[in-house]
């Protein structure tokens, strides 16, 4: 059980010793799979994610068969959580097909959708595999991050980067002032804190380069028991923001970092002309 | 008993970084999804772009960018396979069906093969029959590998292949290979026998065919016929030691030629063909061909 003691804050700290608008350590490597076409592994503090990307190729089996869609592509999103990937200890008795799992790939599913150029694949298939290793909190807004990293590396059109991450509005009973750092949500929240009593928005955006763009804006409440007043809502959608905008700066780095690595012989020949 | 060669197990740390032959005087602008390439309305959108409500040209892909002109496309790191006319493609096919075949070429989509575009045994001129589409399956089955050309592409951005010419046709012997379409070149041939015996056909859409014999010319049958002879052992070794030396220039990230498999394969000789995929024998071979290749 968790101490409700231990979140209040110590000196304007979080629980594990970073400040409200402070990320935890994002680490990424791209091209993790040398059969698939594109694939990604994000470490965000100890929430682990694999993603693959195959595609798109030929549907095949039933779903081929539906000329629903001969203009755009199918997106086909499945995550599960590995039956180790719980931070508790305990472990999980099906890695995916239940509801939890059923409800994140439907909401991966639009999230990359909405990234996706699909009207340049008519009639095509992506498939998208995500994996969660281990569980300490964000783990849905993770999970874009490395979806939308692995289709970088397979080379599909994307609109921008999709970033995910989470704001959580800790509503603390004993945190009287308002004015408090943490009484305004903080985050990239861990296990630990998307537990507290308090309500954390899970919230996909499409940050850019220069201006935070209104559209594209995907906001997930998962299920935190409370209400969240509507006041409350821009400051927080403010501050998440600005957080998917300091992970749009890591992932980025991190993709050029990669690319310039990696850059063949013919992309050369490019540059050089 | 036969000897077998030890299993070489290692830790995740050690790995070693196959990518040496880096270009550190050349470092390339990159674009990634999302990045503005230019508000200016007069360019034409390529591959890798888009343009954004606000009439900005925008990257959709991490690559470089490639201008013809005032066309501007980014091209990415990696991607399916491309199709353009003319392109020699190794393919699997992966469905028979009414008066077509359906190949798994790498591509968006899968291609298509039509019973109009093959030779069929027996004349240049031969009328295609109802007959003929019955025993389709007899010429070519579901998982059947061949080798074509692309003849035309669909609007959906799918390919057509013939196999109209003798030099196509259906695989026989050897192994197939899957690398990045990037690493192949489009060449004036793609078809090489090799002086180690073995034939080497490069498809332009990343599959690699490595034939135990050399190409046997007597096509006469539409090259629907397959050789099932035994081949020697000798025969089996050089085509296991080019597919590892194929797999080191793919891993090294070096262009697949005829030229740079020959060096890769002459470089290799010093070695035993299962020591090809240790690291650090893959660095050395492949180290030893970007040498040769530059001093040409």
């Amino acid at each position: 059980m968790i101490e409700v003691e231990n979140i209040e804050d110590q000196n304007g700290l979080r629980p594990d010793g970073r400040r409200a608008l402070e990320l935890r350590q994002i680490r990424v490597k791209m091209g993790v799979f040398g059969q698939a076409d594109g694939s990604a592994y994000i470490e965000q503090g100890n929430t682990k994610i694999l993603v693959t990307v195959y595609g798109p190729h030929q549907p095949r089996g039933s779903t081929g068969r539906s000329t629903s869609n001969i203009t755009k592509g199918i997106v086909n999103c499945q995550y599960s959580m590995a039956v180790f990937s719980l931070s508790s200890g305990e472990r999980k008795r099906k890695p995916r097909g239940d509801r939890k799992s059923q409800e994140r790939s439907l909401q991966l599913k639009h999230a990359m959708e909405a990234i996706i150029h699909l009207e340049i694949y008519p009639r095509s298939q992506i498939d998208i595999y995500v994996e969660a290793l281990q569980v300490d909190g964000s783990e849905y807004c993770a999970s874009v991050n490395a979806a939308t990293l692995a289709l970088i590396d397979a080379g599909i059109p994307i609109k921008n980067y999709a970033i995910g991450c989470t704001v959580t509005l800790i509503n603390n009973p004993s945190l009287e002032d308002e004015d408090n750092a943490l009484g305004k949500g903080v985050l990239d929240a861990n296990y630990v804190e998307e537990c507290t009593p308090g309500v954390t928005l899970s919230v996909v955006a499409l940050p850019n380069n220069d201006s935070t763009s209104k559209d594209g804006l995907i906001v997930v409440a998962q299920g935190a028991g409370q209400r969240l007043h509507l006041s409350q809502f821009e400051s927080l959608k403010a501050r998440v923001l600005y957080g998917c905008q300091d992970i749009r700066t890591i992932l980025d780095y991190a993709v050029r970092e990669y690319l310039t690595e990696q850059s063949l012989p013919s992309l050369f020949h490019v540059a050089l002309n | 008993m036969e000897e077998y060669p030890p299993i070489i197990v290692r830790l995740a740390i050690n790995r070693i970084d196959l990518n040496l032959i880096k270009n550190e005087n050349v470092q390339p602008r990159i674009y990634t999804p999302g990045e503005e390439i230019s508000s200016q309305p007069d360019f034409l959108r390529g591959h890798g772009t888009y343009v954004d409500d606000e009439n900005t040209l925008r990257a959709s892909v991490a690559g470089v960018l490639e201008k013809v002109n005032k066309l501007i496309s980014i091209r990415p790191l990696k991607a399916r396979y491309q199709g353009e006319i003319g392109d020699v493609i190794v393919g699997r096919i992966t469905e028979v069906q009414q008066k077509r075949w359906k190949v798994d070429t790498n591509s968006k989509l899968d291609s298509v093969l039509l019973l109009s575009s093959v030779n069929l045994p027996g004349g240049e001129l031969r009328r295609r029959s109802a007959e003929d589409e019955q025993t389709m399956r007899r010429y070519l089955q579901e998982g059947d590998l061949i080798c074509a050309e692309v003849q035309s592409t669909f609007v959906d951005g799918s390919l057509s292949l013939h196999t109209r010419v003798l030099k196509y046709g259906k695989l026989s012997q050897g192994i197939m290979l899957k690398v990045s379409p990037a690493l192949i070149k489009r060449k004036k041939t793609h078809f090489h026998n090799l002086e180690s015996g073995a034939s080497l056909i490069l498809g332009n859409n990343g599959y690699i065919w490595i034939g135990a014999n050399k190409q046997d010319s007597d096509r006469s049958e539409g090259g629907f016929t397959q050789d099932l002879s035994r081949i020697p052992q000798i025969n089996r070794e050089v085509c296991a030691r080019l597919r590892n030396c194929i797999l080191i220039l793919a891993q090294c990230n070096i262009q697949l030629t005829d030229t740079s498999v020959t060096y890769a394969y002459e470089e290799s000789m010093k070695y035993k063909i299962n020591e090809l995929l240790e690291p650090e024998i893959m660095i050395d071979v492949s180290l030893l061909t970007h040498q040769r290749l530059i001093q040409q």
